[in-house]
């Protein structure tokens, strides 16, 4: 899942630094991810992974870092097991 | 939305607003307009002192500069563009014919240079941004126009074409929440002035579709927007009268507008929207403004 978020970040948030230099961990709005640019890649994460965020996961905090993103993916996959 | 309906009713049967068969697209009376022309002067008193430079841009703006916006990124179902019959003699026959059949003549229509202005600040960041750098101390700016929303709407506080007075700031990032912060105070201290009940509150602008969630969530977790909220037609639902907006340094990124040491600007925008604050005056005061309260006109007419 990691490898495919950061193919996706890396062709759909139009990043000014190369994605193989940011850590999991790091702030990718301090890496210059613009607000657009983050509901590409939302966009393109739904498509990519078959899920929908729901509305409450829309929000900065969801893309904050490759790791947020990928927590966040795995819990809207975990839920839609579940249920 | 009753009670939205009678409220314009009022203000046709009133004659202060003259219907012309669209909904949100009205006259205005003498009277309306002079209630218009005294808020105004009352924000000149207020914000005069600042010393912004005054411009006045016409209701169109170049539309490569709305191109550029990203306006139809977020807000598509707003926008308006202006377009021409730009045929040939047989066109124009094809054009008069389809006319008198009742057919759908408007699809020859080419687009223009020219679209309808959204939010009279607009066309000033590409403006300033050609002019060079911005001054150290930062860049203040006052701005008048009637904007275009398409949003039809039996509400008379939502209005296609409307009229917003605007101040913007462009400079450092501190003095710039500064700028917003002072106008919060003084817009709050101004309507109480004129006798309405105010509150402020964050707020979002209506972006589009579902992307838009993720907009809006953004924009209020960052506390982006704030609005200025006066009861018209609704308690529960006020109406927005003044907005104050925090852009960060993405109109200073987009449009290049940069101090000499080459760093984006940070700009921030307030905006009045003066024909929502003529009717706060007239639901809260009465149609006649011979009535309203002695301290009120004096307030506004000396």
């Amino acid at each position: 899942m990691n490898a495919k978020i950061r193919e996706l970040l890396g062709k759909l948030a139009n990043l000014p630094v190369a994605v193989d230099t940011l850590s999991n961990e790091a702030d990718l709005y301090t890496a210059g991810l613009s607000s657009f640019a983050s509901v590409q890649l939302m966009l393109g994460i739904e498509d990519a992974f078959e899920i929908e965020f729901p509305d409450h996961l829309l929000n900065r905090k969801s893309f904050q870092s490759i790791a947020a993103i990928e927590a966040t993916v795995a819990q809207i996959l975990a839920s839609s097991e579940a249920a | 939305m009753d009670m939205q309906v009678s409220f314009l009713d009022r203000l046709f049967e009133s004659g202060l607003l003259i219907d012309t068969g669209v909904d949100g697209l009205y006259g205005r009376s003498g009277q309306f307009e002079d209630v218009i022309a005294a808020f105004e002067r009352l924000i000149d008193r207020t914000g005069g002192p600042d010393g912004a430079e005054a411009i006045r841009f016409p209701p169109g703006m170049n539309r490569a500069y709305f191109e550029a916006s990203g306006y139809m990124k977020s807000f598509p179902q707003l926008a308006g563009t202006v377009h021409s019959f730009c045929g040939c003699e047989l066109d124009h026959i094809s054009l008069l014919k389809c006319m008198e059949d009742g057919q759908d003549w408007t699809k020859g229509q080419e687009a223009t240079d020219i679209v309808l202005t959204p939010a009279a600040c607009y066309p000033l960041y590409p403006t300033i941004a050609r002019r060079g750098a911005i001054r150290d101390e930062g860049q203040l700016y006052d701005l008048q126009s009637y904007c275009f929303r398409h949003e039809p709407s039996k509400d008379p506080a939502r209005q296609q074409l409307f009229r917003m007075r605007e101040y913007v700031f462009m400079g450092p990032e501190a003095e710039v929440m500064a700028f917003r912060q002072r106008w919060m105070d003084r817009g709050t201290e101004m309507m109480r002035s004129v006798g309405l009940d105010v509150h402020i509150d964050v707020a979002n602008d209506p972006f589009f579709g579902r992307a838009g969630k993720m907009l809006v969530n953004n924009q209020r977790d960052q506390n982006l927007k704030f609005e200025l909220l006066i009861p018209i037609t609704s308690v529960e639902k006020p109406t927005a009268c003044m907005s104050f907006n925090y852009h960060q340094d993405q109109f200073g990124v987009k449009w290049g507008l940069k101090f000499r040491n080459d760093t984006p600007v940070h700009t921030a925008c307030v905006g009045f929207g003066l024909e929502r604050i003529a009717l706060a005056l007239f639901h809260t005061h009465g149609l006649d403004v011979k009535e309203w309260p002695d301290e009120v006109r004096q307030v506004l007419w000396g």
